[in-house]
């Protein structure tokens, strides 16, 4: 099962490393990783394998988004799924 | 794979246009609770709907969590108690209505609609007992809706009821009068009623419904008006291709999430309400889409013919994008609930009779409006006569909200708060109907052929 994972706000340094080390941590393995730093601010986004995950799917949410107030950002942890339904036909 | 300009757009619809799926509702049949005696009918009530809807608040939240869109409400429907009320016709129905209210406060849900009859052609036993009981009912409760259904293309229209509810929505008003008359804004009268409604105030689970089914509400009018904006100059036909584009994405989060909640809870699943239904938080507003197509107000000239544009693309991308659509589908236009609706009737743009033309496109009716508290029975009474001829004659179907602001005149203003909102109380026409009002009877059906 995969999840998506977005980081949006002001850039500073460790963003990555602190979204990655928190994936390591709970078993979550990184994909692919999109990121781009325009005008100061910084959009990530991680394709992310939840499959292995070592907690429930709404404890990753409770505890990235944590960690996003914590650096600053807005993370946002949800099921790939709603994309695809979004987007695609 | 997913491009990032998609999951973007996702998120930015979620974090800043308000997109959000309004309510699951949990449709739940009781023919099977019917019974004479009123006390075991209670009983078998309140086993069944906290039976079946005991993980419906939790579902929910959890599928919220898992795809990152909110769910505003977790609700139930029920079959109309009039159908269950007809077992005990002599006793006081708003025992029933006081079981609802404590199953729905013991399994968490904030609304359960279906304290309704169901009267287009006729009174059966039940029916008038559970109408005399509305206002009553309603005073009593926090959590319990109503909705009456008058009339319908096929039937006609019953003015015997027409004239009840007129009755009605005052006493309900007059019993709630210390709080801001809200029994008012619990009751719908219907012409041409959905049986599969999720959203509330009108929901009910009709008869022809299975046992239990998921019926869901999509919102998102700040999403439709966000991409209405980005489009800039472009002509009419564009600004409709980008609405139906926009209802799409819209309905197919709807359907993700009916799809979920069905699986989940085991229960299946009915329909998709593709309904831009607004909130009163700013950037969540059907007037504010009107606007942004290119009217200085809404309720300028103009304001019908967007708004049928838009009820329509809503529909044709919607339709697409659901396995099954029902409800009541298309643009709400509740006074008190939206934003820019409450601007336009401050500034007297946004008058009674234009809302009653734009009833004749929009998706249901005259909606949480306020009138003066002074406003005849009679005089609401031919209101609900005139929005119910607009639904039998167009076979669509159309409601009357109406909060008759006790004490207060027009202009003063009622605040409910939450998403209900608030607004300013409109001016009325007060000339009388009463003669016609008490003649009662019904009106025929409408011809459905040589239409002109």
């Amino acid at each position: 099962m995969n999840a998506v994972i977005t980081v949006l706000g002001k850039d500073n340094v460790g963003i990555l490393a602190a979204v990655s080390g928190e994936c390591a941590k709970v078993g979550v393995n990184i994909v692919e990783v999109t990121q781009s730093v325009l005008q100061g601010m910084f959009a990530m986004i991680m394709f992310v394998d939840i499959s292995n995950s070592t907690i429930p799917f709404s404890e990753l949410v409770d505890m990235l988004t944590e960690k996003g107030e914590e650096k600053g950002v807005k993370i946002h942890v949800m099921h790939e799924d709603i994309f695809n339904a979004m987007h695609k036909i | 794979m997913i491009n990032s300009h998609d999951i973007l757009e996702t998120i930015n619809m979620i974090d800043n246009e308000n997109l959000d799926v309004r309510t699951i509702t949990m449709g739940i049949s009781l023919l099977d609770c019917i019974d004479e005696d009123i006390d075991r009918a209670c009983g078998k009530i309140y086993d069944k709907i906290c039976r079946y809807a005991k993980d419906l608040v939790r579902t929910g939240e959890s599928i919220s969590k898992d795809y990152g869109i909110p769910i505003i409400h977790k609700r139930i429907a029920v079959t109309p108690i009039a159908m269950l009320a007809a077992a005990c016709p002599t006793k006081n129905p708003v025992k029933f209505a006081e079981t609802l209210d404590k199953a729905a406060l013991q399994v968490g849900v904030n609304f359960v609609g279906g304290y309704s009859a169901l009267v287009h052609k006729g009174f059966a036993p039940g029916d008038y007992a559970l109408i005399e009981s509305i206002p009553e009912a309603l005073a009593m409760t926090e959590r319990v809706c109503s909705s009456v259904n008058i009339g319908t293309t096929k039937a006609g229209i019953n003015m015997d009821a027409v004239a009840k509810m007129g009755k009605v929505i005052r006493k309900s008003a007059e019993l709630t009068a210390d709080r801001e008359c809200i029994g008012a804004a619990k009751l719908v009268v219907f012409c041409n009623a959905p049986e599969d409604n999720p959203f509330m105030a009108g929901a009910f689970h009709g008869p022809g419904e299975p046992d239990c089914v998921i019926n869901v509400g999509v919102s998102g009018p700040g999403v439709v008006r966000a991409a209405v904006a980005k489009a800039g100059e472009c002509n009419i036909t564009e600004i409709a291709d980008i609405v139906k584009k926009t209802a799409f994405k819209i309905t197919r989060a709807g359907m993700l999430v009916a799809g979920e909640a069905s699986k989940r809870l085991s229960v299946p699943f009915g329909i998709v309400d593709l309904s831009l239904a607004p909130t009163p938080a700013i950037g969540d507003s059907v007037a504010h889409i009107l606007e942004e197509m290119g009217l200085e107000e809404c309720g300028a000239y103009g304001t019908t013919a967007c708004l049928a544009l838009l009820n329509d693309a809503v529909k044709k991308g919607g339709v697409m994008a659901s396995s099954h659509v029902g409800g009541l589908s298309g643009a709400f236009i509740p006074v008190t609930e939206d934003a820019g609706m409450i601007d336009a009737a401050r500034s007297k743009t946004l008058t009674l009779t234009k809302l009653e033309a734009m009833t004749a496109v929009c998706s249901v009716g005259l909606d949480m409006i306020a009138i003066p508290g002074n406003t005849p029975s009679d005089v609401i009474s031919g209101i609900i006569a005139d929005e119910a001829a607009i639904g039998m004659v167009n076979s669509k179907t159309t409601a009357v909200r109406l909060i008759p602001a006790i004490g207060k005149k027009a202009g003063e203003e009622l605040n409910f708060g939450g998403l209900l909102g608030g607004g300013p109380i409109m001016d009325v026409n007060m000339k009388s109907p009463s003669k016609f009002i008490s003649r009662g009877g019904r009106i025929p059906a409408p011809m459905q052929s040589l239409k002109n």
